[in-house]
C-alpha cells in the first residue's frame, strides 16, 4: 500500500475525462497527450516564458494559475522556483491568478495547490537554470559541465570567482524556449523541458520554514482587496433580495428611490440591484427601493425543524458507490445485509450533519469594468480563469475578451458566494457603461451564498462470538453536493445567471469515505436528493472545504469508536486491527502518543460531575495526506458547554515544503474544525434563510481556544507533496464526539454539537 | 450633502457625507483608507475598526457626523516614518494572519487594549476580542501576536 493514494477529488477539475474499465476508473490524461492539444486560452504553458522570467536586475518572476487561500502558498511555490533555479528566496515573485499572465492550473482547488499546482514552475525553473547554464558555457567558454549555479550566478566549479549573472545572461529577455505540456487545463497541468528537477537530497530552501511575505502588507494597511478596487467613474451595486426563496419580482417603484441623488434600480428575470455613485447611496437606494414580489408557498420544505426526516424520506436523484467524478461504480449491499442478518450482534447507527454556511469574513465582492467588447474582472474567486470563462459566456463574449485579476479577498474554504458578485457586476456595468463595484451584504454573504450540503450517514456493523467484524455499510444520503459546480464556468452556477435564465445543471454527487479500514462484507454508497428549491435557491449546495468529506467521516469515525466500544477495545487498537497503510497508522500513533493516550476499552460511564472530561481520536486520509487529531475536552453539564482542553494534530503531508506554512494551516483548520463541529448550522425555515448575520450564524471564538495545542509534522521526504490545507478539518466532530462520549457516556450523533443540544442529550 | 471635518492619524480631512452615512464609507470611499474594511455593518466583526479618542469603534455604525473634530486613528496611520507599530509588527512576526481580511479588527482592539492595559490578564483579553471575528481560525496565532506585543512594548514589565 506504499503507492500515493491518489484522493478521488483530484480527478475532477482537470478538463480530462475518464474512462471507466473493469479495473476501475482511469484517468485519460496521458491518453489525450496523443490527440491535437486542446484550445487554451491565455498564456500558453508550452512557451518557458510564460512560467518564469527574469528582470535586467536578475528579479525572478513566477507565474502561478492558482491563488494563494490565505495559507502562503506563494511562499511555498517561491522556494520550490528559487531552489531550481539557485537564487536566493528574496529574488522571486509568484505572481497568482493573473488570467493575462497564468496559465489556467485550476486555481484554488482540493488542496491540490503544490501538490499538482508546483509541477510545472518547478519543471520550468529548472529547465531555466539549464537554459541558462548553457548560455554561460557559451560566454564563458567552458563546458557546461564545469558549471555550477549559486545565487543568481552560474560560476566555474574549479574557479568560481569566474561567473556571470542570471541578470547579465538573460536579464529582461525571452527565453524563447519550448516546454513539453501534458495537454492537461486545469489542475493536472503540467510542463517539462529537458532539466531534470533537483533530487530530494540537494534541497537546500525547500523544507526551510520561511515567513510569508504577504503579511507585512496585509496588518500594514497597503494590501489591495477587491473591496479596494476603485477606478474613476465608478457605480456602486447593492442588490435586492426578495424575503421568500425563489420569488420572482412583479413590480418595482421607482419612485421609492427618486430622493436619492443619482441612485438607479435594474431588474431581469429575478436579479434586481441598485446603483449609485456612492457606497452609502447605493446601500440606502437597496434598502429603500419598493419590490412586489411573487408568491412561493414554503419554497424550503418544512426548514429546519424537520431537516434530517426530510433527508430520509426524500427521492433519490443518484446513488453511487465513490464520488461520480470517479467513475460509476457498482455496489450490491445484499452480502453485507447476509452477513449482518448471519451475526451474533448487530449495531447501527445515524448520524446527521447540519447544512454548513462558507461564511467569509466579508461577503461577495467583485468590480468589472465592461468597455465595449472588452472585460476587465477584479474578483477574489478561487477560479479566476473558470470566472473569465463564465463571464464571457454570461455576456456573449469571446473568452478572449475578457480579463480577471484575482485579489486578495476575504477567506477562501471552496466554491463560496465569491464568484457571485463579479457576475453581478458584469451584468450592470454592461447595463450602465460604467465600472460596477457590487458588495453583497453581510445578511446575503451568510443567507445566499452556496451551502454544505446537509446529510444522514447510516451505520451499521455485525459482530461475531469474539467480535470480529462480520460485515460493515456506511450510506451516506444527503442533499446533492452540486447543486452548482465548483468551477463558476458557466451561468447557470451562479444566483445571478439562475435568476436571469439559466437553468441548473443536473450532475449529483455526494461522498464515502476512503477506505481507511478494511472490513469483511465492506460496502458503502451515497445518495443525493432533490433540492428543496431548484433554481436560485438561497440553500444551494457547492464544494465547501473537505467537500461531504466531514459528513461521511463524521459517521465513519464515529461509528468505529461505537463499535469498538460494543466489541469491548481501545478505539485505537480497534482501529488499528483494520488499518490498511502504515502512515495511517503513523499518524494516529504520533497524535496518541502525544495526547499520552493509555489504552483502555471505553467504559461508557455515566458521570454524574458537573465538568467532565474525556478524549477521542479520529482519522482522515486523503489528498495524498494523512492526519489525526486527538484531544481532550471538557463538557460543562449545566451549560452543554463542550471545551477542548487539550488537542494534538498530527499530519503528514509528505515531503514537506514549509513547515511554517503547514504549521499555520494546521492551526487554521484547528479552529474552523472546532468552529464547524461545535457552532455552526444553517437557520431556515419553510420560507427563507434565518442564518444571515454572526449572531444567527455563530462561529468560534476566543472562549473555543483550546487549553493546550500541539502540532506534529510527520516530514517524508522521500513521499509525493500532499495537500495540508484540508484533511486535518475532518477529523474535528469525531473526534470531538467521541471524547464527549468518553467523558459522559452519552452519544451525540449530530454536528454541530451545540451547547443546547448536548445540555439536552444529557439530560434525557 | 453636507461637509464634515475629519482628524483622521492626525491630520486634518474634509469629506462630503450624508448625514446618516457612516463613518466607514467616508474613510474607504471617500479617503481611500485600506485599513478599516466592511464586514457586516453590524458591529459584529470588528473588521472595520478605528480608534476614536483611543478607543475601539465600529466605524460601520458610527456616524460620520458624531466624530467630527474627534482624533481618529486608523490602521493607515499606525506605522510612523516606515516603522511598522509594535503590534503591527508582532502580528508579522507570529505571523498571524490567513486572508487577513480580519487583520484591522484584531489589530486595532490590540492597540486599544495594549496602551491602556499593557499587560492584560487571560480575562481581559477575551473581553477586549470579545466581538472581533476571524473566520480563517487564526486565533491560535493571533493571540501570540496580542502576548509578544505585550512584551515588546513594555519591555521591563514584570507580568
Amino acid at each position: 500500500m506504499n503507492t500515493p493514494k491518489l484522493s478521488r477529488r483530484e480527478f475532477i477539475q482537470t478538463q480530462g475525462a475518464l474512462i471507466v474499465g473493469a479495473s476501475g476508473s482511469v484517468f485519460v490524461g496521458d491518453a489525450l497527450a496523443q490527440a491535437a492539444p486542446p484550445v487554451l486560452v491565455g498564456p500558453q504553458p508550452t512557451a518557458l516564458d510564460t512560467w518564469i522570467r527574469i528582470a535586467t536586475n536578475g528579479h525572478v518572476t513566477a507565474n502561478f494559475g492558482k491563488m494563494d487561500c490565505g495559507q502562503g502558498l506563494d511562499t511555498a511555490i517561491a522556494q520550490i522556483v528559487a531552489e531550481e533555479l539557485d537564487v536566493p528566496m528574496d529574488s522571486v515573485t509568484v505572481v497568482m491568478g493573473d488570467t493575462r499572465l497564468t496559465p489556467n492550473q485550476g486555481g484554488g482547488s482540493g488542496s491540490t495547490g503544490l501538490r499538482m499546482g508546483s509541477n510545472p514552475l518547478r519543471n520550468a525553473a529548472a529547465e531555466a537554470r539549464r537554459l541558462l547554464v548553457d548560455a554561460a558555457s557559451a560566454r564563458l567558454g567552458v563546458s557546461a559541465a564545469d558549471l555550477a549555479t549559486d545565487n543568481g550566478r552560474v560560476f566555474v566549479k574549479a574557479n568560481p570567482t569566474q561567473s556571470v549573472s542570471y541578470a547579465d545572461l538573460i536579464g529582461g529577455k525571452d527565453f524563447g524556449a519550448s516546454l513539453k505540456w501534458n495537454n492537461a487545463i486545469g489542475n493536472g497541468m503540467n510542463a517539462q523541458g529537458m532539466a531534470k528537477p533537483k533530487d530530494v537530497s540537494q534541497y537546500k530552501i525547500v523544507g526551510q520554514g520561511i515567513k510569508r511575505k504577504d503579511i507585512a502588507d496585509k496588518v500594514g494597511a497597503k494590501e489591495h482587496y477587491t473591496a479596494h478596487i476603485r477606478p474613476e467613474n465608478l457605480l456602486h451595486a447593492r442588490a435586492v433580495r426578495p424575503q421568500v426563496a425563489g420569488a420572482m419580482p412583479l413590480s418595482v417603484d421607482a419612485s421609492s428611490i427618486a430622493n436619492i441623488a443619482g441612485a438607479k434600480h435594474f431588474v431581469k428575470g429575478g436579479f434586481v440591484a441598485v446603483v449609485a455613485d456612492t457606497e452609502w447611496n447605493a446601500i440606502r437606494a437597496s434598502r429603500q427601493l419598493k419590490v412586489t414580489w411573487s408568491d412561493v408557498p414554503g419554497p424550503l420544505g418544512g426548514g429546519e425543524s424537520t431537516v434530517f426526516e426530510h433527508i430520509r424520506s426524500a427521492p433519490v436523484t443518484s446513488s453511487n458507490a465513490i464520488p461520480i467524478f470517479g467513475g460509476k461504480k457498482a455496489y450490491d449491499p445484499k452480502p453485507t445485509m447476509e452477513a449482518l442478518a448471519a451475526s451474533k450482534r448487530v449495531i447501527e447507527a445515524e448520524y446527521e450533519c447540519a447544512f454548513q454556511a462558507h461564511a467569509r469574513i466579508a461577503p461577495s465582492c467583485g468590480v468589472v469594468d465592461v468597455k465595449g467588447d472588452q472585460v476587465q474582472v477584479w474578483a477574489d474567486v478561487q477560479k479566476p480563469h473558470f470566472l473569465r470563462e463564465g463571464i464571457a459566456k454570461f455576456l456573449g463574449l469571446p473568452q478572449d475578451n475578457v480579463q480577471v485579476k484575482w485579489m486578495h479577498g476575504a477567506g477562501s474554504y471552496g466554491r463560496s458566494d465569491a464568484d457571485e458578485a463579479p457576475y453581478e457586476a458584469a451584468l450592470l456595468s454592461k447595463e450602465f457603461g460604467r465600472p460596477v463595484r457590487m458588495q453583497w451584504s453581510r445578511e446575503e454573504g451568510m443567507a445566499w451564498g452556496p451551502k454544505a450540503p446537509a446529510a444522514v450517514i447510516t451505520m451499521k456493523a455485525g459482530l461475531d462470538e469474539s467480535n470480529n467484524v462480520t460485515g460493515w455499510l456506511l450510506k451516506a444520503k444527503g442533499f446533492n453536493g452540486w447543486d452548482v459546480k465548483f468551477n463558476a464556468e458557466s451561468p447557470e452556477h451562479t444566483l445571478v445567471g439562475m435568476q436571469t435564465g439559466h437553468k441548473k445543471w443536473n450532475a449529483h454527487n455526494f461522498n464515502v469515505p476512503e477506505e481507511s479500514y478494511k472490513f469483511n462484507n465492506h460496502v458503502h454508497w451515497w445518495e443525493t436528493i432533490p433540492p428543496y428549491l431548484e433554481q436560485a435557491s438561497p440553500m444551494r449546495t457547492a464544494h465547501m472545504r473537505a467537500p461531504q468529506e466531514m459528513q461521511t467521516h463524521f459517521g465513519q469515525e464515529c461509528f468505529i469508536d461505537e463499535v469498538a466500544h460494543s466489541a469491548g477495545m481501545d478505539p485505537i487498537a480497534f482501529r488499528m486491527k483494520h488499518m490498511q497503510d502504515p502512515r495511517e497508522a503513523d499518524v494516529v500513533k504520533a497524535a496518541a502518543e502525544k495526547l499520552g493516550w493509555a489504552p483502555k476499552a471505553n467504559t461508557g460511564r455515566k458521570s454524574t460531575a458537573k465538568v467532565m472530561t474525556g478524549r477521542g481520536i479520529a482519522l482522515h486520509a486523503g489528498y495524498q495526506s494523512y492526519a489525526a487529531v486527538a484531544c481532550e475536552v471538557q463538557v460543562h453539564r449545566d451549560t452543554g458547554r463542550i471545551w477542548v482542553k487539550r488537542l494534538v494534530v498530527a499530519n503528514d503531508c509528505g515531503l514537506i515544503v514549509n513547515p511554517v506554512g503547514v504549521r499555520a494551516a494546521m492551526e487554521g483548520q484547528i479552529m474552523q474544525g472546532i468552529s464547524r463541529s461545535l457552532y455552526e448550522e444553517v437557520h431556515f425555515d419553510k420560507n427563507r434563510v434565518n442564518s444571515v448575520d454572526w449572531n444567527s450564524y455563530r462561529i468560534a471564538n476566543l472562549e473555543d481556544l483550546p487549553g493546550q495545542v500541539e502540532i506534529v509534522l510527520l516530514n517524508r521526504p522521500d513521499k509525493p507533496i500532499g495537500g495540508a490545507g484540508e484533511p486535518a478539518i475532518v477529523c474535528f466532530p469525531a473526534a470531538i464526539a467521541n471524547a464527549v462520549f468518553d467523558a459522559t457516556g452519552v452519544r451525540i450523533r449530530r454536528y454541530p454539537l451545540l451547547p443546547s443540544r448536548v445540555k439536552k442529550a444529557l439530560t434525557t | 450633502m453636507p461637509n464634515y471635518s475629519l482628524n483622521v492619524d492626525g491630520a486634518p480631512q474634509t469629506v462630503q457625507a450624508e448625514v446618516d452615512e457612516p463613518l466607514l464609507y467616508a474613510l474607504t470611499d471617500k479617503l481611500k483608507l485600506k485599513g478599516p474594511k466592511f464586514g457586516c455593518g453590524l458591529a459584529q466583526c470588528g473588521t472595520c475598526t478605528v480608534l476614536v479618542d483611543g478607543k475601539p469603534v465600529r466605524s460601520c455604525v458610527t456616524p460620520t457626523s458624531a466624530v467630527v473634530g474627534k482624533p481618529i486613528r486608523t490602521l493607515d496611520g499606525l506605522a510612523k516614518n516606515g516603522q511598522l507599530h509594535p503590534v503591527q509588527e508582532a502580528f508579522v512576526h507570529e505571523q498571524a494572519a490567513q486572508c487577513g481580511y480580519c487583520s484591522n479588527g484584531w489589530i486595532m482592539h490590540s492597540v486599544a487594549l495594549l496602551e491602556k492595559t499593557p499587560k492584560p490578564t487571560p480575562e481581559q483579553i477575551k473581553q477586549a476580542f470579545a466581538n472581533v471575528q476571524c473566520r480563517c481560525g487564526t486565533q491560535i496565532a493571533i493571540m501570540r501576536a496580542v502576548k509578544r506585543a505585550s512584551d515588546t512594548m513594555t519591555p521591563n514589565a514584570k507580568a
